[in-house]
């Protein structure tokens, strides 16, 4: 049983690393900068709004972070009846203005 | 032109006051002016590792509030002639401690030290922030073991949004300082490794202070390691950082544990 133990210990410091891993993946986008997202969501609404009809509800803004660069993705629902909305339309889904997901490195 | 340093971790008790300490002594011990800021305020230390904690009349708190003037506050080191330290208040509230109040006293400070080295208090909270406010470039103290490097995670994220510097859109500069790093036990995979903190807090790597007795044996004497103890292997790391932050080419010393020495590591390099 000795050396199955000595295993098991030596493996520690390699779970303490992927668990970090994971759970820090998660914290980034939630925790890291807690109010980056809202921020961000309020004042970008708050933009195309004064051009386009917008259902804050249906705005989606996320952070993906990765080692060198991370990857903020804004997409933005316009209701795709009235013209005003197909004027501004740049999305490649219909009814649906993507902004450009912007690289920021991290 | 004057640097501030902050010191911060998140995490309490990885090693943020020593190496205030040691970084600033080391600093000084280079013939540059430094001064070493507590920002704890009700449980400052800073004082007592630095051995100046008879000596305390006036703090920060005093100065921010204009209730006293900057040199009156500052303690000069009796080892080291441009050494100095602006304690924290240990009795008043720490709401006294005003965003305007610590803005001024940094710029009166930055007119006369080459160095601003302020010791972060633990946490997150205002206190963490507001050391963190007016700094050119963070110092992230980090002990391989999870909860640390989770903390030292968090902090790097507030240091990119609560920074002056970042709300100015610039990029603020952060280093990895490891600290009680035990490279016996990393070796047989008990302890997380340089590179495995390296990987997972993806800043660039500072120094690297191994566990030793003579930290301990520094603080309990009031004493920075680099004073203290110049030749041991952690007050050579401490050194090393202060030559690298100087902006020497210094290659970092990794300690291996296998016999004592230092191994040099030409790889990795501070930004």
């Amino acid at each position: 049983m000795n050396w199955f133990s000595a295993l098991a210990r030596r493996k520690s410091a390699s779970v303490a690393r992927e668990r970090l891993q994971i759970l820090l993946t998660h914290e980034r986008v939630a925790g890291g900068h807690s109010d980056l997202i809202p921020l961000l969501r309020e004042e970008v609404v708050a933009v195309v709004a004064r051009h386009v009809a917008v259902d804050p509800e249906k705005v989606n803004v996320r952070i993906e972070r990765g080692k060198a660069v991370s990857l903020l993705e804004i997409d933005i629902e316009i209701p795709s009846a009235s013209g005003s909305a197909h004027a501004t339309k740049r999305g490649s889904r219909s009814g649906e203005m993507a902004v450009e997901s912007i690289r920021f490195s991290s | 032109m004057a640097k501030v340093i902050v010191v911060t971790s998140g995490k309490g008790g990885v090693g943020k006051t020593t190496t205030t300490a040691a970084l600033g002594a080391a600093l000084a011990q280079h013939g540059q002016r430094v001064v070493v800021v507590d920002f704890d305020v009700g449980l400052r230390n800073l004082d007592l590792v630095m051995g100046a904690e008879r000596r305390v009349v006036y703090d920060l708190t005093y100065v921010a509030e204009g209730k006293v003037r900057l040199p009156q506050a500052l303690i000069r080191d009796k080892r080291i002639e441009t050494l100095f330290l602006l304690a924290a208040s240990q009795t008043r509230d720490k709401d006294a401690l005003t965003d305007e109040g610590v803005e001024r006293v940094i710029g009166e400070l930055r007119s006369s030290f080459d160095w601003i080295v302020c010791d972060s208090p633990a946490g997150i909270e205002r206190g963490a922030t507001l050391a963190m406010r007016y700094a050119d470039l963070a110092v992230v103290v980090t002990n391989p073991e999870v909860s640390s490097v989770r903390d030292s995670d968090r902090i790097i994220g507030l240091l990119d949004a609560k920074t002056e510097k970042a709300s100015r859109g610039e990029r603020m500069e952060k280093h990895l300082l490891l600290t009680r790093y035990d490279p016996i036990r990393a070796g047989r995979g008990d302890m997380l490794g340089i590179e495995d903190v390296l990987d997972i807090l993806s800043i660039p790597l500072l120094a690297v202070i191994p566990e030793s007795e003579e930290v301990l044996r520094a603080s309990n004497i009031g004493s920075p390691v680099t004073i203290s103890s110049p030749k041991s292997a952690p007050a050579r790391a401490y050194d090393e950082a202060a030559q690298r932050l100087m902006g020497v080419d210094v290659p970092i010393s990794i300690p291996n544990g296998r016999s004592g020495l230092l191994t040099r590591l030409f790889g990795r390099r501070a930004a």
